[in-house]
């Protein structure tokens, strides 16, 4: 408040003591084909979640998005109506969902209708049929979304950035053109699924007001009979970040330009991801890092900026984005540099590694605090071969990693001279301030 | 007759301990100790239908002052203490609240109770501080609003089609003139006003000992000056008596889209008969399974995605009078929003007139009953649900009861209140392209 103050100046209170890392009870089975089912116990709500992931590296992206559209548009005895009214009964529901590693089908329901929600699951991937009517009202729906993904500029930013740093890499575009969804016919889907939409590599996780025994039981009562055998392609490994110019996409008449950077990291079981992890947050991960008190709290550039390390099956990246006020634009790639260079040259302080590592601890807390974290976390860690143990692995390494340990993090992987960098705005406006820092060359907008 | 097997709609049990302290702060307890977390929700009856004319967007502002430095807390000291503690925090501003929160490890309690606190006796607002949220906030709304297709569609646009007074009709996130000129003087009256402890409500969830819990509540907030709540006027508007309908085209949006809205109910005054709408919203627009999903989206094409929710925010229960039930639609390239509108009447006469198939409530009822909990199951949802709970209701439990209650919703009063929603009393906004495709 304004005037003075006549206060009591107050210390801030110390923290109780740690509260230790407690992993639920599980339980894990391999079916005799080939489907491995996760179940893990978390009885707070009455309720189960459900995730279940199959290998779909090296699919089309037209084919693999129209597949996961339509695959819950019918059965050879269930409309797809009558599959969202038999999941409603029980409160459940069902959605699909790809990426370039990897099928979902994630849903929640009441617990007590578990055996209800897999029995409908098994017949839809025994059966799915993609009706011609349903499959043509989707590819409309789904080529509208293309294009109302293609006016957005956050969506454009990482399309031009996932082509910039992954070449020739099947990763490189995930967002397939309207004119190939259109091309998408049911007999294609229906073959899809029968190459693809099969146990051997799968994953279902389940997550809740569960006995684990009995959920994998139930669970191989109605998915042990669930028998596509089909091949499991492999990605080749990501190629490593090539630097060169700054791409500056040109979005005449944006208000903000889009910032994307992209640093070179290491998958969860590398020996510097701890490291690496911390060096990251630090520099921008989260809100009280360097790069959000600089160009956020101190100098007003931008709302939400952010950086995070991606992991992908053949390979994890940086990310660092923010969107930023244009007549700013330029100084806010000076300032993103300083700090990633600053990071990388000169080592952390004590304190400031200390606050990065309680909010790495404390997260890992808070985010198997809820059934649906729990399912997430199980399911991405799956997805890397990985299981619910090494959540105290990873915690044993953030918790010794050291000050040296974190500079040499840095050192390795956050040093501005490694990043790929695209902007997105308005060219006229910003490639000017842009070309005071480095080399840019200039393209235009488009999917 | 129903022969359809009926889910059970199950029920939380969660604990509920209230008490008030002497400056009239209102404090709710529900400890659950099944995970080492917390969540902390400090919430303030004062949200965007309160500011002043001229100063559109003061609310969401000031939310941001809150977050700058307090007595004995520097800049930037608010974040480092929550997340160096592992924590994460935010703040969001509604119609009717503005909201303060963490999750924490358990261990964080007490820090997290001083810190909020602190900033309840007093933030820092300096000039410095002000210009620099200024700029902030004016990037959120670039990102939210002015760089993207559909910006502000329709929590923005909407509201003032259906409303006439300043409050209830203008931009929450506010013009940049009126933020710019913002001052200083502004803000220390605002707290002065709307922060008083007699105005808010602190609850807490999770892993905590309810007895140690209240002493460390009281050891950190008795000291808080009392400050009695401000008298809220009412903000009632009149029902609309003839349609509304405005369109404006939005420069980055590549398809049409519309949204509509009804006024229903007083969400707190005449909860019974709000509740049925809250279900309608469902019956309408849950799923692949749902009435207007069916029609519009799979049978018809006429739109390629529906939705319908009651409140501008999507919060059905923690927005007090006027608000509204809200569909919502994306169109084809060439869609007819006017073949839209007479296809969702045609659908509400065929709900009031025919009613419910059989076992259709039954399963939206679970459904929601679903929903309900899972919001719930995170500290941090049920922390800041009974917050409001208690500010607008004097009654957090009611967070237990919500599964019930809707699963107790009839057929009889779900097509009564299709049968209100006419278009002699409906708002519209239609979103024109204006990307060429």
């Amino acid at each position: 408040m304004s005037g003075p103050m006549t206060t009591v100046s107050r210390a801030l209170p110390p923290l109780g003591p740690t509260r230790k890392l407690r992993l639920p009870k599980q339980a894990e089975r391999t079916l005799s084909n080939g489907l491995t089912v996760i179940a893990v116990r978390r009885p707070a709500v009455p309720l189960v979640e459900l995730r279940l992931g199959m290998p779909f590296g090296r699919v089309h992206p037209a084919r693999a998005a129209m597949l996961a559209q339509t695959l819950l548009s019918g059965t050879t005895t269930l409309t797809g109506v009558q599959i969202a009214a038999e999941l409603q009964k029980v409160g459940g529901g069902l959605s699909a969902g790809v990426d370039p590693d990897r099928l979902m089908l994630s849903g929640a329901g009441l617990v007590t209708g578990l055996d209800r929600m897999l029995e409908i699951l098994a017949e839809v991937l025994a059966t799915a049929a993609y009706p011609a009517d349903e499959v043509a009202t989707e590819r409309d729906r789904l080529v509208d979304r293309i294009q109302l993904a293609q006016c957005q500029p956050g969506h454009l930013a990482r399309t031009a950035l996932l082509r910039r740093i992954y070449g020739r890499h099947p990763y490189a575009v995930q967002t397939p053109t309207p004119d190939q969804v259109r091309a998408v016919r049911p007999t294609v889907l229906r073959k899809l699924h029968d190459q693809r939409v099969h146990p051997t590599g799968a994953v279902l996780v389940l997550v809740g007001d569960i006995q684990p025994e009995r959920a994998l039981d139930a669970a191989e009562q109605a998915l042990g009979g669930w028998n596509g055998t089909g091949h499991v392609a492999e990605l080749p490994a990501t190629p490593p970040l090539e630097p060169g110019p700054l791409l500056l996409v040109d979005r005449p008449g944006s208000v903000q330009s889009s910032l994307r950077m992209a640093l070179p990291a290491v998958p969860r079981t590398d020996p510097d991801h701890a490291a690496l992890q911390l060096a990251n947050l630090i520099f921008g991960g989260y809100f009280s890092s360097r790069w959000v008190e600089n160009i956020r709290e101190e100098k007003g550039y931008t709302y939400g900026p952010h950086s995070l390390v991606e992991h992908s099956a053949a390979g994890s990246v940086l990310l660092a984005a923010a969107e930023v006020a244009t007549d700013v634009t330029g100084a806010a790639l000076l300032e993103t540099q300083y700090e990633l260079g600053r990071l990388a040259c000169v080592a952390p302080g004590e304190e400031e590694l200390e606050q990065a590592r309680q909010y790495a601890l404390g997260t890992l807390q808070l985010g198997i605090s809820t059934q649906a974290g729990l399912a997430a976390l199980t399911s991405a860690y799956a997805g890397s071969g990985l299981r619910l143990d090494f959540l105290a692995e990873h915690a044993a390494r953030l918790a010794k990693a050291t000050v040296a340990d974190v500079a040499d993090a840095a050192a390795q992987y956050l040093a501005p001279a490694r990043a790929v960098t695209v902007v997105l705005g308005d060219a006229q406006r910003v490639a000017g301030q842009l070309a005071t820092l480095t080399e840019v060359v200039t393209e235009p907008a488009g999917p | 007759m129903s022969t359809t097997r009926r889910a059970t709609i199950p029920a939380t049990r969660y604990p509920v301990e209230r008490l008030t302290l002497d400056n009239g702060l209102r404090v709710v307890l529900t400890p659950d100790r099944s995970a080492p977390v917390i969540g902390v929700a400090v919430v303030y009856d004062v949200g965007i239908r309160s500011e002043p004319e001229g100063r559109t967007g003061f609310a969401h502002l000031f939310e941001h002052l809150m977050f700058q430095g307090s007595e004995n807390l520097e800049k930037l000291a608010h974040f480092r203490h929550v997340q160096g503690a592992g924590g994460t925090f935010n703040g969001s501003t509604h119609l009717d609240y503005t909201d303060y929160y963490e999750t924490l490890p358990g261990n964080a309690l007490e820090r997290a109770l001083f810190l909020e606190a602190d900033r309840m006796r007093g933030p820092r607002l300096t000039e410095e501080n002000l210009r620099n949220q200024v700029d902030v906030v004016k990037e959120e709304i670039r990102v939210n609003v002015l760089n993207r297709p559909y910006g502000g569609f329709p929590w923005l646009t909407l509201p003032p089609v259906l409303f006439d007074t300043f409050p209830n009709a203008h931009d929450g996130y506010g013009s940049f003139t009126d933020l710019e000129s913002a001052t200083v003087a502004d803000a220390a009256d605002f707290f002065q006003h709307y922060y008083a402890s007699g105005n808010a409500v602190l609850a807490v969830s999770g892993d905590i000992d309810v007895a140690e819990a209240v002493e460390l509540v009281e050891r950190h907030f008795d000291d808080v000056p009392a400050r009695p709540a401000p008298v809220r006027p009412s903000f009632v508007e009149p029902d609309l008596s003839a349609e509304r309908r405005v369109s404006y085209t939005d420069r980055l949006a590549p398809l049409p889209a519309v949204a509509s809205a009804w006024r229903v109910p007083d969400p707190i005054s005449d909860f019974a008969g709000y509740l049925p709408y809250t279900v309608l919203a469902e019956v309408l627009t849950d799923g692949d399974a749902a009435r207007l999903v069916e029609r519009l989206v799979q049978r018809d094409r006429s739109v390629t995605s529906v939705g319908g929710y009651l409140g501008f925010m999507g919060d059905p229960f923690d927005v007090r009078d006027p608000t509204a039930l809200l569909l919502q639609a994306h169109l084809p390239p060439d869609g007819d929003v006017d073949k839209v509108l007479r296809t969702v009447d045609e659908e509400l006469d065929r709900l009031a007139t025919d009613g419910l198939a059989d076992g259709e409530l039954a399963r939206i009822q679970a459904r929601m009953a679903t929903h309900l909990l899972r919001d719930t199951d995170a500290v941090l949802g049920r922390a800041l649900r009974m917050a409001v709970l208690e500010q607008q209701r004097g009654e957090p439990g009611l967070l237990n009861e919500l599964p019930r209650l809707v699963g107790e919703v009839t057929e009889e009063s779900v097509r009564a209140a299709a049968a209100t929603l006419r278009p002699q009393r409906r708002a519209t906004i239609e979103v024109l392209a204006g990307v060429e495709q």
